[in-house]
């Protein structure tokens, strides 16, 4: 068989291949590099899940082996009962829903109000918020902390927001800073302004009020949207870090994420239940992925389009 | 009967009372975002302004000190480090990140079977948290037993400590980094991919350009504006960078992977030195707003700045 040379002359010539065969091989190389590339991004996974089922010696092992030769569900038993990650669990699932709750319901009813309501300083007060969104999170960081633990009636505080922690080490602490996010609220607008007004304009005539004109004829419209949203808020919550580890010091209130962290710097040589916990850290949004595929991309496309 | 005159005045009052009503439950909708705006945004802002010329240590210190936490930000050496660590950082990660996703994208930009799975393998690490990743990186590079030294020593070569060296510390979390990222940039690639108008192409093979060509002279200046969004996302991201970090190395050894935020995050929580913590997130803030400022200038108006 004649080597393919990148600079050959015209396709039919001499020893060259035909176009059909070429593309066959075009084909061929297509698939190894993209199966090999797909093999590569998928090792940690095999390798981390492989680990969580294998016994200890076998992890051990070298030269590598590829295929434990026996299961065992130990690391994950192991996980479970040394630190109380079905408690972590629930909690980051806790947080991460009501966050998904507050801003589908904050972002859509600000974002229809500044598409489609018209109020004085509508526009400016829009502006004001998209501005903000590129303020760093680090600058509000240590005073958001004084906020919340001076936060007036709040966690044994009186009025004046003294005497008590406030909203430290609350949930709350966590869900309220996030409730109602300038990207939802972006976001939503952006989707109400594709949709006509002159339905707003037969609701009114027909004497239904506002709030049932958002709620009932509008928001139904954007299910899609409010999937992308949902999925998008529900993956931050779940896979954040630094802000629980700030906000939460009762070990009982702990999200999955600093378990997991406490967890492999505790048990630094435990690699066996430290992958069945990074696995369990990593179980929901895949499976959130695998159902709703095609929502998740959406939005990266929209993340793209914004900039 | 009722002249035309008079229908028409009492049409617009009702238009001008229903436009009241409508204002009125325009605001009440905007309310709550408008009020944690107010509590978590601006009062923060202000105050991280404010504490940044404080002592303030949350027990009970909280004097006004002037620019000494700023004299003494400038001569930090520790502060500065960790700006040449992200520097590092994001001068490794950010061209192997656009290289890696860009040729993914072209990979997978086609019609052919099988195309959408491999698209889903390569976006799979974008799902995994920074922490759980961190964690499978931090047994995936273990020294001896690591499947990275495995895999190298199967070519006679003896892999190196990957987190517990200095030369290398911060070679690992780029590695990790770009494993998660390369994944989601690859669609915004794919995005931009689905933007270039087929003639372009058509019209560059009708003159006979190569593969190669058609790649470096036309998908590449076309996709400009998506390269400037991918590169300052990532090097805003490289400011920030702290979990990643944090999990896998522990800001070491010897502070090579310590990064501003994690020095921060120390300096004002465990050392509770919030005052000072607060004019380093200042300085700090005001880098990463260079850039957001410098992605939106280059967006807005692409062509006349390159």
């Amino acid at each position: 068989m004649s080597t393919m040379t990148t600079k050959g002359g015209p396709p039919q010539t001499g020893r060259s291949l035909s176009p059909a065969a070429r593309r066959r091989l075009g084909g061929a190389a297509f698939y190894a590099v993209g199966i090999l590339i797909a093999i590569v991004m998928f090792l940690p996974f095999y390798w981390s899940v492989m680990t969580s089922f294998k016994p200890d010696e076998d992890m051990f092992a070298m030269p590598i082996r590829w295929i434990p030769t026996s299961l065992t569900l130990e690391h994950y038993r192991k996980a479970f009962t040394t630190v109380p990650f079905g408690l972590y669990f629930w909690n980051s699932f806790f947080l991460a829903a009501t966050g998904v709750v507050l801003n589908l319901f904050f972002g859509s009813l600000s974002g229809y109000a500044f598409a489609k309501l018209k109020f004085k300083g509508n526009s400016a007060m829009f502006r004001v918020l998209l501005a903000a969104m590129m303020v760093p999170g680090i600058v509000t960081m240590i005073p958001s902390v004084y906020v919340l633990r001076h936060f007036p009636l709040m966690g044994g505080n009186d009025l004046l927001g003294s005497g008590g922690m406030g909203l430290m080490n609350s949930f709350w602490g966590i869900i309220l800073p996030g409730a109602s996010g300038t990207f939802a609220v972006f976001f939503m607008r952006q989707f109400f302004l594709t949709l006509p007004s002159d339905m707003m304009e037969m609701a009114r005539i027909e004497g239904c009020g506002e709030f049932r004109i958002f709620w009932n004829i509008y928001l139904p419209l954007t299910k899609p949207a409010l999937a992308t949203l949902g999925i998008f808020t529900f993956q931050a919550g779940w896979n954040s870090f630094l802000w629980p580890m700030i906000v939460l010091n009762d070990p009982n209130k702990a999200t999955i994420q600093m378990g997991l962290q406490a967890f492999s710097f505790n048990f630094q040589t435990d690699y066996g239940p430290m992958m069945a916990g990074a696995l369990v850290a990593i179980l929901p949004i895949l499976v959130l992925f695998l159902a709703l595929q095609r929502y998740f991309i959406q939005g990266i496309a929209f993340s793209g389009i914004k900039g | 009967m009722i002249s035309a005159g008079n229908l028409e005045k009492r049409r617009s009052a009702a238009a001008a009372r229903l436009g009241k009503h409508q204002a009125r439950m325009g605001y009440l909708f905007v309310l709550p975002t408008m009020l944690l705006f107010l509590i978590f945004m601006v009062i923060p802002v202000g105050m991280a302004l404010y504490l940044s010329f404080t002592n303030y240590d949350v027990l009970s210190k909280n004097d006004w000190v002037g620019l000494e936490n700023y004299t003494r930000l400038l001569n930090d050496n520790l502060y500065w480090k960790t700006f040449v660590n992200v520097g590092f950082y994001a001068v490794v990660f950010v061209p192997f990140n656009l290289i890696i996703s860009l040729l993914l994208a072209v990979l997978l930009n086609r019609a052919a079977r099988g195309v959408k799975i491999l698209r889903t393998f390569y976006y799979l690490p974008t799902l995994t948290s920074a922490v759980a990743a961190a964690t499978v990186w931090l047994w995936m590079l273990h020294p001896e037993y690591g499947l990275v030294n495995g895999i190298l020593s199967m070519f006679g070569i003896v892999g190196p400590a990957w987190t517990s060296q200095t030369e290398t510390a911060m070679v690992s979390i780029i590695l990790m980094t770009l494993w998660q990222s390369v994944g989601s940039n690859m669609i915004i690639y794919l995005a931009g991919l689905q933007g270039i108008p087929d003639y372009l192409y058509e019209s560059a093979r009708l003159d006979g350009a190569s593969k190669f060509d058609c790649l470096r002279y036309i998908t590449w200046p076309q996709l400009r504006p998506t390269t400037f969004l991918v590169s300052t996302m990532a090097i805003i991201g490289a400011l920030q960078l702290f979990d990643q970090a944090f999990v896998l190395t522990q800001g070491g050894p010897a502070n090579a992977t310590k990064t501003p935020v994690y020095l921060i995050y120390q300096q004002g929580f465990n050392q509770l030195q919030m005052g000072y913590a607060s004019a380093q997130a200042f300085v700090l803030a005001i880098a990463i707003l260079i850039f957001s400022l410098i992605s939106m200038r280059i967006n807005k108006s692409e062509e006349p700045i390159l």
